[in-house]
């Protein structure tokens, strides 16, 4: 297990930042921060400093106990938090207000219930300036993607919750984000659901490779995704404690690459990290 | 608990032919020497039925009808229309809310009536100051639903439109404004009614037309027929609106969960 910790002092970028020859990574969180204010209360420190990049076309998943502070940090990326110490940089440039890059899919629903699945999607276009024809023409494309095709007159309360996940999942791509933040999509879902949408993300994702920053609480959901997966430890002071390459072969099918002897080695690597870090949190939740 | 359709409209019907029946004989049948309803305070079914469609044929009841429901219908556009721009403002603008909190409150805490006096003084006997005391009760059923439904938007949906990269201006006309569009119409039903209670408590204590004011002459000669009469087309009335109210709301919020059993 040596080796893990030898990549986790990997992780950080050289001091000073100086340009390398590769291209900036899409995500670079250095040394980022995270502490809420509760009244009342000493300052929460959710995440420790931690650093962490996303290579253009990689596929990353953190993996942690709940309550550590995952979603923080891709609130972080998204803009929609400010860090309390840290920089994030997008491209290589540090990113001030909302990331304009980046598209979002939420772990609770986020469509606008007053819009069909189509409105919905349309909107996304519609507010960048699209002909409201041409968006909804664009947007009937991308249900037909997510397997939507016939339900884009549903309002989302007569969908089912993989279906909004679907239309969700069609609303952050049709603007075409060059990063995509996704926040426990799946988590709601029943087992099955999960990994069919699984296999339709990677099969959307085969088609441009974005940058994916992928949140799951599911190790073998983030296994079965991802190009690497990232560990962090139970928080507060959640930082990074491992940091795994994924080298299973791709195009993946979510739910036959459980079967692979090589997924099985992965998982028990990874999983005698994490369970430690599992242990603590329920250790520290029971007074 | 399922009940056959056709039965339940049998007992609703016999729930009316029991109770105008009992009117009827106690204001006809005397027991023991006593009628149990006196014709003079009570009147009698046949008789409220009468002056009903004898101020039909007369078409007397057309002229208060029309009053009534102009003062109604502007008491709820104007009410409502104020109720939606300073939700929105104050919503929007904390600070604005906080300063202002104790007069709203205090304002609210008065009973309207009151006020119909003051709005009499000011602006005559004639429909606005009916309209004026609808707009004071409306207002403010507007305003707190619409004030609640913009500041408890959810904040994922609001997160969701941010980063899709609507503008202010973008998250008002297509996140803010059919939120609290949905919570000005879940009170529609209220305000519509309360609308109503303005225009014929306004003309019931001074008005030249209206069913309030036709319900009011009546009771001043003792002519107790004429106030059911007028009391039974106000009823009907009220129920004839909140048809048409609820036919609006099922066209306006067809995007909305259908709470369970509510479907009649």
């Amino acid at each position: 297990m040596e080796g893990q910790n030898m990549q986790t002092a990997m992780l950080r970028p050289p001091a000073g930042g100086a340009p390398g020859v590769d291209a900036p990574p899409a995500v670079a969180l250095d040394d980022i921060a995270i502490s809420f204010a509760i009244p009342g209360r000493p300052l929460f420190k959710a995440v420790a400093p931690t650093s962490l990049h996303v290579r253009e076309g990689e596929f990353v998943s953190i993996v942690g106990p709940t309550g550590c502070g995952k979603s923080t940090l891709l609130n972080a990326t998204a803009g929609l938090l400010r860090p309390a110490g840290g920089r994030v940089s997008i491209f290589g440039a540090p990113l001030a207000g909302l990331n304009a890059q980046a598209g979002y899919l939420f772990q609770q629903d986020a469509l606008m219930p007053w819009k069909t699945a189509l409105d919905n999607v349309a909107i996304a276009l519609e507010i960048g300036g699209t002909r409201r024809a041409d968006a909804l023409a664009q947007a009937q494309d991308w249900l037909k993607k997510v397997g939507l095709a016939r339900f884009g007159d549903r309002y989302p309360h007569q969908l089912s919750g993989g279906q909004r996940k679907r239309v969700g999942l069609a609303q952050v791509l049709v603007r075409g984000p060059k990063i995509l933040l996704m926040d426990e999509p799946f988590g709601p879902l029943d087992a099955q659901t999960r990994q069919i949408m699984g296999t339709l993300l990677l099969n959307l994702w085969a088609q441009d490779r974005k940058a994916v920053l992928f949140v799951t609480h599911d190790l073998e959901e983030a296994i079965a995704l991802s190009d690497r997966v990232v560990i962090m430890s139970a928080g507060p002071e959640a930082r990074i404690i491992g940091d795994f390459p994924i080298d299973l072969a791709r195009p993946r099918d979510t739910a036959d690459i459980r079967l692979d002897p090589r997924f099985h080695e992965l998982y028990r690597q990874i999983w005698n990290q994490l369970k430690a870090e599992v242990v603590k949190t329920y250790g520290e939740d029971t007074p | 608990m399922k009940i056959h359709p056709g039965k339940l409209l049998l007992l609703q019907i016999l729930v009316a032919v029991v109770a105008i029946g009992f009117w009827q004989f106690g204001a006809t049948v005397p027991v023991g020497g006593t009628y149990l309803l006196p014709e003079f305070f009570f009147s009698t079914p046949l008789d409220v039925m009468k002056r009903v469609v004898q101020l039909f044929v007369s078409g007397t009841i057309w002229k208060h009808l029309w009053i009534t429901l102009t003062e109604t219908v502007l008491a709820f556009v104007i009410g409502s229309a104020g109720g939606v721009a300073i939700g929105f403002w104050f919503a929007r603008k904390p600070i604005l809310a906080a300063v202002f909190d104790p007069y709203v409150k205090m304002v609210n805490a008065l009973p309207r009536v009151v006020l119909a006096p003051i709005f009499m003084l000011w602006l005559g006997l004639g429909i606005w100051s009916k309209v004026a005391l609808g707009v004071s009760l409306v207002f403010f059923i507007v305003f707190f639903n619409v004030y609640q439904g913009v500041k408890e938007v959810s904040p994922v949906v609001l997160a969701n439109a941010r980063m899709m990269g609507m503008s202010e201006h973008q998250l008002f006309r297509n996140v803010y404004w059919p939120s609290a569009l949905s919570w000005m119409f879940s009170s529609l039903h209220t305000s519509v009614g309360f609308a109503l209670v303005g225009a014929v408590v306004g003309e019931y204590l001074g008005a030249s037309a209206g069913l309030g004011y036709l319900i009011h002459q009546a009771e001043g000669v003792f002519d107790v027929t004429g106030v059911f009469a007028g009391m039974f087309i106000l009823a009907a009335f009220v129920l004839i609106i909140d048809w048409g109210v609820t036919r609006i709301e099922n066209r306006l919020l067809v995007w909305r969960p259908q709470p369970a059993g509510e479907q009649a």
